[in-house]
């Protein structure tokens, strides 16, 4: 694996250069707090973030994204027919993406490309995508990524890990698109000999400063009726206020609605990102809902994240440990102490 | 505010052993600075997880409709006055509820204090008048006062209206000579410029609904942006659907909001929810002579007809 040394005095014109390769996006700051975001021109990546609001899934899985659009004008012989849109597959770059959420495209790619199915929105913007990360020398104090299958060094799902080393970035090359990313940048200088160790010993300084884990070890073996008929879901679920903020700051919820919209004589078909949180996201035809009352929301998003996909995957939990909702929820409820509980609980008989 | 958690814990303790009351709502420590947990506490035991801080910015009446049973809760001069409302709006019945009253002298912003950091904070301590912030990189004291959230610094009623027992000695209300500066710097601006005030204002807006969730007034079984038959307005993230979820949300909180800040609070992408219903406090209070949920026995003005009310609208 070739390891790159990048000064950080070439860094803005290398981005520069790639600039003409590649359509790039980085963290950018807005009133006191960062996005990740498409760069215009004469913006640069803000490498020095903590962490964004959002997770960087949008890049992927528009928040709204356009699927297709008819014509209703019946004067024209293809009313009313519903076409593709046209998505642009030009090379794009995330910069900066921390490791934790590059895991997690892995774990929602297992959603959007099977093998019975491709999206092919989704995944020709993937497949567009090289993912230039940078590895996390600070964890946050709601960051669990090294027991949630990741950690501030983690690997899966980058083509690139940039290690911050103060006068310069260490590049480590992990791919082939990261090796074309390098190229376009003009990014060439060889690390010294004793690159492999210095980002060993960041890795094991940044993984030995996370303070907070999760227990997923038993939840495997639970049973899910058991689990679901826990006794803690309601106290867990008492304070929800039923918002979706948990699942849109998630980098691993997926989830969306399709809505036709009409606006004069033109029709779309949009995608909308939707959340379990929601009564209408499970409301039927008939005026059913099989998740009206909120703690079976509440336990649906924990079941879904902790064990319906560990069942079905085999990939771990549905939670790379960013912390993002525990930082974000309005009321405190936080997804590191349901996990434990779920791993813990014993059923009573 | 530092001593009332004392009293809220006996009183609730209290309560509960003598079953006057089946849960008791209150505020448990968050799992991270900076961070509470609204709780209901339904055993004596379980008292001992309630907190009262700085940071209690949610309104507690906002669990109350749905509820059954006889339920205490603690409430700020806000929370009091939103339990108010659901009372004059038949969500509860002032029997059913016990009401321990704290006297407040404001919730601190979080995001204000963490603008002052450059690295995340790690931990917090309140003491009388003075906040102790610790980040990854240094520690520093406030005066609490200096950091309190926009609606804190202007609220004229920190005691609470109603209450049953209280965890602390009324205090003084603030005086403010002019409470609606805000409102009147948009009020002088132009059409364009308002415009585009309230376009910026909504530009993050995800359409979580934390704002709407975190507000005791919404209660609405269906609210009309999850109605799907008929659909009121589109789902996606279209400017124009975005700006009529809240315009409208705002308008149905007329005469009945209280400038608590639960929707600053909740929000997640920092958006300062209050720009929208501020200008309706101020339209109650001026023609109405208004102020929302001081009192059980008046009905709302958008309630009611008088002869007097104001109809300069109509041309």
């Amino acid at each position: 694996m070739k390891i790159i040394k990048i000064d950080k005095q070439e860094w803005e014109q290398g981005i520069d250069k790639a600039r003409e390769k590649y359509q790039l996006f980085g963290p950018q700051k807005d009133q006191d707090a960062y996005h990740m975001k498409s760069l215009e021109k004469d913006q640069m990546p803000d490498m020095g973030y903590c962490d964004t609001i959002l997770s960087p899934k949008s890049i992927l899985f528009p928040q709204t994204e356009k699927m297709m659009t008819a014509d209703l004008d019946e004067s024209l012989d293809d009313h009313h027919i519903l076409k593709e849109v046209e998505t642009s597959k030009n090379p794009r770059a995330v910069l900066g993406i921390k490791p934790y959420d590059a895991k997690a495209v892995e774990l929602v790619k297992l959603n959007f490309d099977t093998r019975e199915y491709r999206d092919p929105y989704w995944c020709d913007a993937y497949e567009a995508t090289t993912f230039i990360g940078l590895a996390v020398n600070n964890p946050g104090v709601c960051d669990f990524s090294t027991s949630a299958g990741s950690g501030p060094f983690a690997e899966d799902g980058l083509d690139m890990l940039l290690v911050d080393v103060e006068d310069a970035y260490l590049g480590k090359i992990l791919t082939p698109r990261g090796e074309e990313f390098a190229l376009a940048a003009g990014f060439s200088t060889e690390a010294g000999a004793d690159a492999k160790a210095t980002i060993e010993s960041m890795k094991k300084d940044a993984e030995a400063a996370i303070a907070s884990e999760v227990f997923t070890d038993n939840l495997e073996d639970k049973t899910i009726l058991d689990l679901y008929d826990a006794p803690f879901w309601d106290d867990i679920a008492f304070s929800c206020i039923n918002c979706g903020t948990c699942t849109f700051v998630c980098p691993t919820c997926w989830c969306f609605d399709i809505q036709d919209e009409i606006k004069r004589k033109k029709s779309v078909r949009l995608r909308n990102w939707d959340s379990c949180m929601s009564p209408l996201f499970t409301l039927h035809g008939s005026g059913h809902n099989p998740r009206g009352e909120k703690v079976q929301r509440v336990r649906q998003r924990f079941m879904h994240k902790l064990k319906y996909f560990l069942d079905k995957y085999d990939r771990g939990i549905m939670c790379v440990g960013c912390g993002r909702c525990v930082k974000q929820c309005p009321v405190n409820i936080d997804i590191r102490e349901v996990c434990n509980s779920m791993n813990s609980y014993e059923k009573q008989t | 505010m530092d001593t009332c958690i004392e009293k809220i814990k006996e009183t609730a303790g209290r309560l509960l052993e003598e079953e006057k009351v089946e849960a008791f709502i209150g505020f448990a420590e968050g799992t991270i600075p900076m961070a509470v947990n609204p709780v209901s506490i339904k055993t004596k035991e379980d008292v001992s997880k309630l907190v009262f801080n700085s940071f209690c910015g949610l309104n507690l009446a906002n669990y109350l409709p749905k509820l059954k049973g006889r339920i205490g809760i603690v409430a700020k001069g806000c929370d009091s006055r939103n339990i108010v409302t659901h009372i004059i709006e038949n969500q509860i019945a002032r029997e059913n509820l016990v009401i321990i009253g704290v006297p407040c002298s404001g919730m601190v912003d979080k995001r204000k204090i963490t603008s002052c950091f450059d690295g995340e904070i790690t931990s917090f301590f309140e003491e009388g008048d003075s906040i102790t912030v610790t980040s990854s990189e240094k520690s520093e004291t406030f005066k609490k006062e200096e950091f309190l959230k926009a609606n804190c610094r202007l609220c004229m009623h920190r005691n609470p209206v109603v209450y049953d027992e209280l965890a602390c000695d009324l205090i003084e209300e603030q005086a403010c000579d002019n409470p609606f500066e805000d409102v009147e710097k948009i009020e002088a601006l132009d059409r364009e410029e308002k415009h585009a005030l309230f376009q910026d204002l909504t530009k993050n807006c995800i359409r979580c609904y934390a704002c709407r969730n975190a507000c005791p007034l919404c209660y609405c079984p269906t609210c009309f942006v999850d109605e799907s038959s008929p659909q009121w307005v589109g789902k996606g993230q279209d400017k124009t659907d975005i700006d009529t979820f809240h315009f409208l949300r705002a308008f149905h909180c007329a005469g009945r909001c209280t400038d608590c800040g639960a929707c600053v609070e909740a929000c997640p992408m920092n958006i300062d929810v209050r720009m929208f219903t501020r200008k309706l406090i101020k339209d109650s209070y001026e023609m109405f002579g208004w102020e929302a949920g001081l009192d059980l026995q008046t009905r709302p003005p958008l309630d009611t007809y008088k002869p007097e009310d104001p109809d300069d609208f109509i041309k």
